[in-house]
């Protein structure tokens, strides 16, 4: 089985260039919209072979050898994948938990810098994905829906005149568009005000969820926030809802990060500076700590209390030191201690003195 | 997220249901969904996802009559996948797109739940939907022209009538 080069490396390239406006806050944004076909049931119904010609149709669109304006993509068959695989390109959140689970045919098209991720016999029989660094869904949105004038040149979708592109889930009916943006907001949750946050963010046709979490807690103070309508909007009304309401967080995380600054500096300098002395010498470490301690360090160097590490570098080990990655880096079948062992090793590495 | 039944597998479904002011978020995934008539914990008197969602399509409403388009809808199947309306009440899923057709009147109130709407205003496919757009266009010249008249700009209200019929003519051409 050849070696898959996407998951080698715990960044995508696109991630690695940075970029995107503030970024201090936003780690990155993403666009996801999903098309079916006509007259093909839904991957909840097809048969393995109905699975097998949306497959047939959806991949000569981008198969090409010649790259295209987006790159040029490789496919890649979930049935031809090893399980740890699977789970490294979940965790840099190039394919769903659903698309390792429950799919028939299932498969994905990466461009070479990850920065488009376009599933097949999903939920959807499509699911164009574009991830950008930092606070970018208005760019995010024009590439997937560039890719999306691409397909329908070729295949023709399920659409209606009154509901609009037809999806398995009624929740996504309507434009198909889920936008969403990861936010890094430690000082809104140190201060309390982010239950209050994101029940606004609730009512304003929103959801918000924690990354890597159990349930919907947050580990390491990360939270998605994406639009929940996706019928009687139009895209354009979706995303610029979305841009304004991440404005407001992060301008509410900026006053909550000087207030910090300004009435405790003693007391958050101290607690940067032990989580850094911490992943930096710790021999043992469990994610949800090192999450935890990781925002410390993110919000440190924001803060100016720490010189660097970069915030390409805090995103990388966002992504390492979960489990897929760990044992991928680390070697495979890993027991929970030495994963926590291997986590703490590789954060020593990165982090402390080296020796 | 992880499914708030089993705790287990990613919850897929996700639903909001207001009593009384009061919202309430589920989040389940696609077995435990499949299960019928499971109860939610947590919930005062508790309530299934099937009745949740029965619920939401006005099927089953507590103390509600059976009106004849109910029972209508619920025996009845998309002749496409086969899916009957109560099986998609139970998995909060649409087996392919002519269900959309086949269970049409029961969507309304769903969409209007979820979405607060029922209806698309956002992109068309270019191809497939170029009538579409070519109506959706007449649609708004029409007001155009009506604001036009309404303004006494009579050379410009010309134009637009001229323009409407134009396109009026290649979509009935079509
Ligand atoms: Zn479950
Ligand atoms: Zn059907």
């Amino acid at each position: 089985m050849p070696s898959l080069r996407f998951t080698e490396q715990a960044l995508s390239d696109f991630m690695r260039s940075g970029g995107g406006s503030h970024s201090e806050i936003v780690i990155s944004s993403r666009v996801r919209i999903a098309r079916n076909l006509q007259h093909i049931p839904f991957p909840l119904l097809a048969s393995l072979k109905q699975s097998e010609e949306v497959l047939e149709q959806l991949t000569p669109v981008f198969g090409g050898e010649e790259a295209t304006e987006y790159g040029s993509f490789q496919l890649v068959k979930l049935v031809d994948l090893e399980d740890l695989d699977k789970k490294v390109l979940v965790e840099k959140h190039l394919i769903s938990p659903s698309l390792v689970n429950e799919s028939k045919g299932g498969a994905v098209m990466l461009n070479e810098d990850e920065s488009v991720s376009i599933m097949i016999n999903e939920e959807d029989h499509l699911r164009i994905q574009c991830l950008f660094p930092g606070f970018q869904v208005q760019e995010a949105w024009e590439r997937a829906t560039a890719i999306d004038d691409i397909f329908e040149e070729t295949v023709n979708y399920a659409f209606d005149d009154k509901r609009g592109y037809l999806t398995s889930c009624p929740t996504n009916v309507g434009t198909g568009l889920r936008a969403s943006v990861m936010m890094h907001l430690p000082a809104l949750v140190m201060s309390h005000q982010i239950n209050r946050i994101l029940s606004a963010v609730n009512q304003v046709g929103l959801t918000v969820r924690g990354i890597y979490g159990e349930g919907s807690e947050a580990v390491g103070n990360i939270f998605q926030i994406s639009n929940q309508i996706t019928l009687g909007q139009s895209e354009i009304e979706i995303i610029d809802n979305l841009q304004s309401v991440v404005m407001q967080i992060i301008e509410h995380e900026r006053n909550a990060r000087e207030r910090l600054l300004a009435d405790s500096a003693l007391r958050i300098t101290d607690r940067v500076m032990r989580s850094y002395g911490i992943l930096s010498y710790a021999a043992v470490l469990e994610l949800k700590e090192s999450a935890q301690r990781l925002s410390d360090i993110r919000l440190g160097v924001d803060l100016g209390i720490l010189q660097g590490p970069s915030v390409s570098i805090m995103n990388e080990l966002n992504v390492k030191t979960q489990p897929g990655f760990l044992e991928k880096m680390f070697g495979d079948e890993m027991s929970t201690t030495e994963r926590d062992m291997y986590r703490a090793k590789l954060l020593r590495e990165t982090l402390g003195t080296k020796n | 997220m992880l499914c708030q039944e089993c705790g287990v597998k990613q919850a897929t479904l996700h639903f909001t249901k207001i009593v009384n002011g009061e919202k309430t978020e589920f989040h389940i995934c696609e077995s435990c969904a499949r299960e019928k008539g499971e109860l939610i914990p947590g919930t005062p008197g508790g309530f299934s996802i099937h009745s949740l969602l029965s619920g939401l399509l006005d099927l089953e409403g507590p103390g509600k009559e059976k009106s004849a388009a109910s029972k209508i809808a619920q025996t009845q199947a998309c002749v496409e996948c086969g899916m009957t309306y109560s099986q998609f009440s139970k998995l909060g899923r649409f087996g392919c797109s002519s269900c959309y057709k086949y269970f049409n009147s029961g969507l309304d109130p769903l969409f209007k739940r979820v979405h607060g709407s029922t209806l698309h205003v956002g992109k068309i496919p270019k191809r497939a939907g170029a009538q579409i757009v070519v109506r959706r266009q007449i649609e708004e010249m029409k007001q155009e022209l009506g604001i036009s008249i309404l303004q006494e700009e009579f050379e410009k209200a010309a134009e637009l009538r001229d323009h409407i019929r134009r396109l009026e003519k290649e979509i009935a051409q079509e």
